[in-house]
């Protein structure tokens, strides 16, 4: 997963892509922006002078860009191989544009705005037809109709979502109703249809996804018929956009959830891949933890938070509930001064360093912790050198900083000098370097690990300042990577949940690794949801690597036998209550834990305590605007 | 019968489970043919194919069942022979609702537990569209029934959890798609569309007509309170009216526009029948328990229901699993003025709920009207009560219960009136117990001035003047069952059942014991018209019925093996007019006649005539002449006709002096449906005996008339009717035909006798044969 970091004042309403690899957005500040895919910023902006911009449409060659402006305006911009370029209006109406659609022939556009759909003829600019649309029988005749989503289908049909619940089938060539579907009794939000133009599906206010098909009213004749078939609630809230691929629906809303619905019917069989996904949390490390001090730093969008961890005197037996005697306590909030969302934070082993990075600028500060009281001290003019990163990393003896720039360029900052030379950057052989997205330092200080996006993992000697060697690249990106302390193995984990250990004295993957990828991995564990996103070890016993994912927690321990299909992978309950000779037969290297979940973070402490942190998902429904009330048994 | 179908020239199927199809003429009642196909057929389907092909459901090996097509051969044979079929789904549920032809006969859907199977006739594809096995959030996808749209390629499926499925593009394996709606929160259990395919009929337990709109789902109609759960929707072929049939044995008839047209109530089942059997004095009609909550009033005579009385009068919630308040006992005096229930609710976690209600018949409204309700009469639940026939006497009613609490209670009606109006209301008077051992049984003397209850094993006998215990009789060593005084010449004699197998008589003037016999008295019933005391016996699972008087142990009449399910209740009717005790009958069904209700909650009764008589009655229906329609042209050529046959029958008098309905019979009933040869030749011949014209024979048929007395005693063939309704069914002569000399000799018999009136009434002389 890769972020684009947001920004407070450029909010999105409408997103497109371009051929395969360029990305437009529009947005409530009237510019309409392109993203650089390589660095994971905006590329440019470029207003569009009319007002706050609602909706954007490419034609299907993809050489026109339409986009729906407050002022009621439709502008036209041409697709240049670099840059957008501005070609006319289409005549100006009344009220806001919400939604437009091209006609496959681009010759025509439909227009959605308040109480009326339009047709434009592209060519001369002129409005073809006006429908007025009615408030359905809603009881506030006042209110007005809007039309949130509209799509244009190749035979000429108008299919419009308005915020009166239904759906409603226009012919564009008189400009008269074909049919209504009334869905919800509230505002039916976003709308798509699918390639073959025989399906669409709907989002509503309520959090529904309804699906539309075209089917034959009889096997033979020609005549075909939309009828409404599935209706889908995954979501609690508003789902702002839905888009149709040939076989699954996704769809996304006020509720932070991304939901990949496969349609049951287009697979072709029943498997994990035919499964529902949902993408609640971000799959990135937020937390930064200082083992030997017990903090921790959590990375919100605009600010950072440290904490001290509170601590316990008493002891007990496995299960007790321990008394705390010092309560986790807040030391710091850092906020970003700009606009401009948090991309990344790192806080140093020795809890005296803090670095953050927004996709503009760089800042460190320093941390004098005296009795109760804490001090900060701001590096502005470090930070002015520097131009911003992707990712921050301390040494494990905290003597050094590692920031990562574009072009997988990383640089050494020793620390407390700060002392930038050139001579101290770090850069892989490849010839097309990308982001990079992961690091891990180790403990020793004398290598340094670096994923990118290209699936690429280099290895530097930080004592010779040179490139190691580079990682045989597997085709998944990795998406978390740490160094064992006792044996300098790399340890990475892929997006596919395949685990690997390589070896940097001998740039070879371990005995341990090989004999994981000959047996596979548990069937179980490959069909987990979400990705591990942290990894670290233990640091008395060098076999034990621990490894969280957002449900689980598991340590791996390489002196136990791998487990084999016919075994239990989650077998930490039965093995409980085995008598403990028995227990020595069924074990297996993965220990998996499931009774923390949603979690963020899990880190074994220096004095022996793992922390583990977790967000539940009330609290962030607690954030969110209340959900639409509905009787559920009423007629 | 499995179901009648297809309506095509006012030609009507009908399938059995004896293995026959059956083609009828329904509006001149003629059976046309019998198919022969020699399976049981457990549904029946009609499509249009090519008019010789039908489709039935018939059991295969191992408790399955598959569909089948029956070709029915084209023969002008009256009984054909229909082996040719093969088979088309080899494994479907027996339902007849989980088949459902597709238009023009297309394909057909099948559905059986979590699959719906689709099979095109055309292209021989089948194709299988199985559902999940989820039963979370208590989504249950088991089907239940399946429809097929008229007109479009559309299959609508019913389901254990209460949704419709509406099926699309099933012509493909995989873009197969559905829709659901949800409105039933329990088990569809049939779904039809309109004719046109325009709606969408659903109902279930929840006894709401729901009309969908084809294509506008979210729009849809209700006919709500139709009653108890809705077991089969059809609609007509016109499309004008759709039908429900209830589980409570009811057919209600909509219009179209969701509008009640009528509604065809036969006694009410369903419910347990708690109350027992009673009847109105007033209406003369039978009373037991009806719908949830209510009495059902039921007239015996006409076969109707005549109303529901609300008696726990609370919403009834149609709903699977709910504990409602039930009439558990009933009871009227004897001149029907007043009515006694008592109500009972008792589950698990809540205490019993009891309440007992005294109704009194109003004229003015013609309707019985509360007048007390008394909550928690007794402690625990009312094992009998029974009101004290005072005829004539100044004493004010009396009513006495008893129950499991240890006590019988006895209630008047006393005078509350106060300075706002008068009234009267009933109150308690008296609490008896004994030794303190459960009240199982009360029952007053014939003139009321003895009251007996039961006490376990123990029964007691009080003065109903006084309250004094008069005296108990403990002879028998187990529980008493049932108790009851004899009546007119026996009520000297209290009779007794127990619970292990003993009936016993005493005789109140000695207060000893009269005899005793072993019989396993189910149910124990006094005729309050004469001295007769009908008991159902249970052994072995056989029900035996004796009739006896309780002055003699030996019984009047006995009737082996009854019925083949447990017998609950009884009741002896009185008849309107005593009955002869003439050709046939018995004579302890002279005065009463006696119903019984079975397990199986079908009410059945003796009766005096036998199936001949109503044999002939029957095929008397069939005459022709009596369906010809009264047209002006009938009416102008029937006068003429009349003319010719009075006229003809003049000319013929000495040799046909009756004028022959036989003859008519056989001339003008269609030749098809004619019985078979040697049934009509007697009838003929018969009909062509001279009569005897002297005096003599006068003596003569008086002894007849002795000697068919002593042969109906001796034959003790008795006719058991099931549920009444069968008395109307049409008997098929064939089936007859051995046992048809018998009939013939009564025929005969009769037709001597109706001979002699006729001629009699001819020459004018008024002789009373009876």
């Amino acid at each position: 997963m890769l972020v684009i970091p947001g920004d407070k004042k450029r909010l999105v309403e409408a997103i497109t892509w371009v051929g395969q690899d360029r990305l437009l957005s529009v947005g409530l500040n009237g510019e309409i922006m392109e993203f650089d895919l390589q660095r994971l910023c905006p590329k440019y902006a470029l207003n569009a002078f009319g007002g706050p911009l609602w909706c954007m449409s490419c034609n299907y060659e993809e050489t026109y860009l339409a986009i729906g402006c407050e002022d009621g305006s439709v502008k036209l911009f041409e697709i240049g191989p670099e840059k957008l370029q501005f070609e006319r209006n289409l005549d100006h109406q009344k009220g806001r544009i919400l939604s437009l659609a091209w006609h496959k022939l681009g010759t025509m556009i439909v227009t959605g705005s308040l109480d009326n759909i339009r047709v434009f003829n592209v060519k001369s600019g002129h409005c073809t037809i006006r429908i007025s649309v009615d408030q359905g029988d809603v009881i506030f005749h006042n209110r007005v109709c809007v039309i949130w989503s509209i799509s244009f289908l190749s035979d000429y049909t108008i299919v419009s979502a308005d915020s009166s619940g239904k759906i409603q089938f226009w012919d564009c060539k008189t400009g008269t109703l074909l049919r209504t579907h009334p869905v919800t009794k509230c505002d039916v939000l976003s709308l798509a249809v699918n390639e073959a133009e025989d399906s669409i599906v709907v989002g509503t206010a309520e959090g529904t996804i309804a699906q539309f098909q075209r089917v034959a009213v009889k096997s033979e004749v020609v005549g075909t018929e939309w009828v409404r078939t599935k209706t889908f609630k995954h979501h609690t809230h508003d789902v702002r956009a839905v888009v149709h691929t040939t076989s699954a629906l996704v769809s996304g809303g006020v509720d932070s959830q991304l939901v990949i619905r496969p349609l049951m019917d287009l697979v072709e069989t029943k498997s994990y891949e035919s499964a529902l996904r949902k993408v609640l949390f971000p799959h990135r490390n937020l937390v930064c933890c200082s083992r030997t001090e017990n903090l921790l730093l959590f990375q919100f969008p605009e600010q950072l938070e440290l904490w001290r961890l509170g601590s316990s005197q008493a002891v007990g037996v496995p299960g007790d509930v321990l008394p705390i005697s010092k309560k986790p306590e807040k030391l710091l909030e850092l906020k970003s001064q700009s606009c401009h969302h948090i991309r990344s934070c790192a806080l140093s082993p020795c809890g005296t360093w803090i670095a953050f990075s927004t996709i503009h600028r760089l800042r460190l500060y320093r941390i004098h912790y005296k009795n109760d009281s804490i001090k900060v001290n701001v590096f502005r003019k470090f930070a002015k050198t520097l131009p911003s990163a992707h990712q921050l990393l301390f040494s494990a003896d905290s003597t050094k900083l590692f920031i990562a720039f574009d072009h997988s360029r990383i640089q050494v900052v020793p620390l407390p000098m700060l002392a930038f030379k050139s001579r101290l950057c770090l850069a892989p052989k490849s010839d097309n370097p990308t982001t990079i997205c992961l690091l891990a330092v180790s403990e020793d200080g004398n290598w340094l690990a670096a994923a990118s996006c290209n699936y690429e993992i280099n290895i530097y000697n930080l004592t010779e300042l040179k490139h190691h060697c580079t990682v045989p690249v597997y085709n998944h990106l990795p998406t978390a990577i740490a160094i064992n302390p006792h044996t300098n193995n790399l340890i990475t984990v892929h997006a596919d949940q395949q685990i690997f250990e390589f070896s940097i004295n001998e740039k070879k993957y371990t005995d341990w690794s090989r004999k994981l990828q000959q047996q596979g991995l548990h069937s179980l564990w490959l069909e987990r949801d979400t990705p591990v996103i942290h990894i670290t070890f233990n640091p008395r016993v060098a076999t034990q690597i621990i490894i969280h994912d957002t449900y689980m927690f598991c340590i791996i321990d390489q002196s136990l036998p791998l487990p084999n299909e016919r075994l239990h992978l989650y077998n930490q309950g039965t093995l409980k209550l085995m008598p403990v000779h028995a227990r020595k037969k069924q074990e297996h290297a993965f220990k998996i834990c499931k009774k923390y979940k949603p979690l963020l973070h899990v880190e074994l402490l220096l004095d022996g305590s793992l922390v583990v942190v977790e967000r539940p998902i009330m609290d962030i429904n607690a954030q969110l605007p209340a959900m639409i009330r509905q009787k559920k048994f009423a007629t | 019968m499995s179901g009648p179908n297809r309506v095509e020239n006012e030609k009507l199927y009908s399938a059995s489970l004896d293995g026959t199809i059956k083609l009828w003429d329904f509006t001149d009642e003629i059976l046309i043919k019998t198919f022969l196909v020699n399976a049981k057929l457990l549904a029946f389907y009609t499509p249009v194919v090519d008019g010789n092909t039908v489709f039935a459901i018939i059991p295969r090996d191992k408790g399955l069942f598959q569909l089948v097509s029956i070709n029915l051969p084209k023969s002008t044979a009256h009984e054909v022979d229909a082996k040719d079929f093969s088979v088309i789904l080899d494994d479907v549920c027996q339902s007849p609702k989980s088949i459902s032809f597709g238009r023009e006969t297309e394909y057909v859907a099948s559905v059986k537990a979590l699959e719906l199977q689709v099979f095109f006739f055309k292209k021989k594809k089948h194709l299988r569209f199985p559902l999940s096995f989820k039963q979370s959030k208590g989504a249950n996808n088991t089907f239940t029934c399946v429809a097929c749209h008229p007109k479009e390629d559309c299959i609508a499926t019913g389901h254990k959890d209460g949704k419709i499925r509406l099926w699309w593009k099933f012509n493909h394996k995989k873009e197969y798609t559905y829709s659901s709606q949800h409105w039933h929160c329990e088990a569809v259990n049939d779904l039809i569309f309109s004719t046109e395919g325009t709606n969408l009929l659903s109902g279930g337990i929840e006894g709401v007509l729901v009309q969908w709109r084809f294509g506008y789902e979210s729009k849809k109609e209700f006919l709500p309170r139709l009653g108890e759960a809705i077991e089969h929707i059809a609609t007509s072929p016109d499309g004008v009216l759709h039908s429900t049939s209830h589980s409570d044995n009811k057919i209600m008839i909509i219009q179209s526009n969701l509008e009640l047209s009528a509604i065809i109530q036969g006694l009410v089942k369903g419910q347990e029948i708690m109350t027992g059997l009673m009847i109105d004095p007033r209406s003369k009609a039978l009373v037991l328990n009806g719908k949830p909550g209510h009495l059902q009033f039921f007239s015996l005579q006409t076969d109707k229901q005549l109303y529901n009385l609300d008696i726990v009068q609370q919403e009834n919630i149609n709903q699977s699993g709910l504990n409602l308040t039930k009439v558990v006992k009933a009871a009227f005096d004897c001149q029907g003025t007043w009515l006694v229930t008592v109500e009972e609710r008792m589950d698990d976690e809540t205490a019993l709920e009891l309440q007992m209600k005294f109704w009194t018949y109003d004229k003015k409204n013609q309707s019985f009207v509360l007048n007390t309700t008394i909550c928690t009469p007794h402690e625990n639940h009312i094992s009998a009560l029974c009101f004290q026939n005072l005829n004539g006497s100044r004493s004010p009613p009396t009513l006495v219960t008893a129950s499991l609490d240890c006590c019988f209670k006895v209630w008047i009606l006393g005078d509350d009136s106060d300075i706002y109006r008068e009234s009267v209301s009933w109150m308690c008077d008296f609490v008896g117990t004994y030794h303190s051992l459960q009240a199982t049984n009360c029952n007053f003397s014939e003139d009321g001035s003895l009251l007996a209850v039961s006490f376990e094993q123990i029964i007691t006998l009080w003065d109903a003047n006084t309250w004094d215990l008069k005296c108990t009789f403990c002879q028998p060593p187990g529980k008493i069952r049932h108790l009851a005084f004899g009546r007119l010449s026996c009520s000297k004699y209290l009779l007794a059942t127990t619970d292990n197998g003993f009936l016993c008589c005493w005789n109140l003037l000695c207060c000893s014991l009269e005899w005793s016999t072993q019989l396993n008295v189910m149910v124990l019933e006094v005729d309050p018209l004469s001295e007769n005391v009908a008991a159902f016996s249970e052994l072995y699972r056989t029900v035996d019925l004796f009739i006896f008087k309780p002055d003699e142990p030996r019984p009047l009449y006995m009737q082996k093996n009854v019925c083949n399910v447990q017998v609950k209740w009884a009741l002896f009717v009185p008849r309107e007019l005593a009955e002869d005790c003439g050709s046939g009958s018995q004579p302890w069904l002279a005065r009463s006649q006696l119903y019984f209700l079975s397990d199986s909650q079908d009410l059945m009764t003796f009766s005096t005539k036998s199936v001949e008589e109503r044999q002939t009655l029957s095929s008397k229906q069939l005459v022709a002449e009596e369906n010809v329609a009264m047209t002006p042209f009938h009416i102008l050529l029937g006068k003429h006709r009349q003319h010719q046959t009075k006229s003809w029958q003049e000319v013929e008098q000495t040799a046909l002096p009756e004028g022959s309905a036989a003859i008519n019979e056989m001339l003008h009933t269609p030749a098809h449906v004619l019985p078979n040869a040697s049934f009509l030749c007697l009838m003929f011949i018969n009909s062509l005996l001279i009569p005897k014209t002297d005096e003599r024979s006068e003596e003569e048929e008086e002894e007849e008339i002795e000697s068919e007395k002593e042969e109906s005693e001796s034959d003790t063939e008795m006719n058991v009717i099931k549920d009444k309704q069968e008395e109307q069914n049409v008997h098929l002569p064939e089936e007859l035909v051995p046992k048809l000399t018998k009939s013939e000799e009564k025929e005969l018999k009769k037709l001597h006798r109706t001979n002699y009136r006729w001629l009699f009434s001819e020459c004018s002389e008024e002789i009373d044969i009876d």
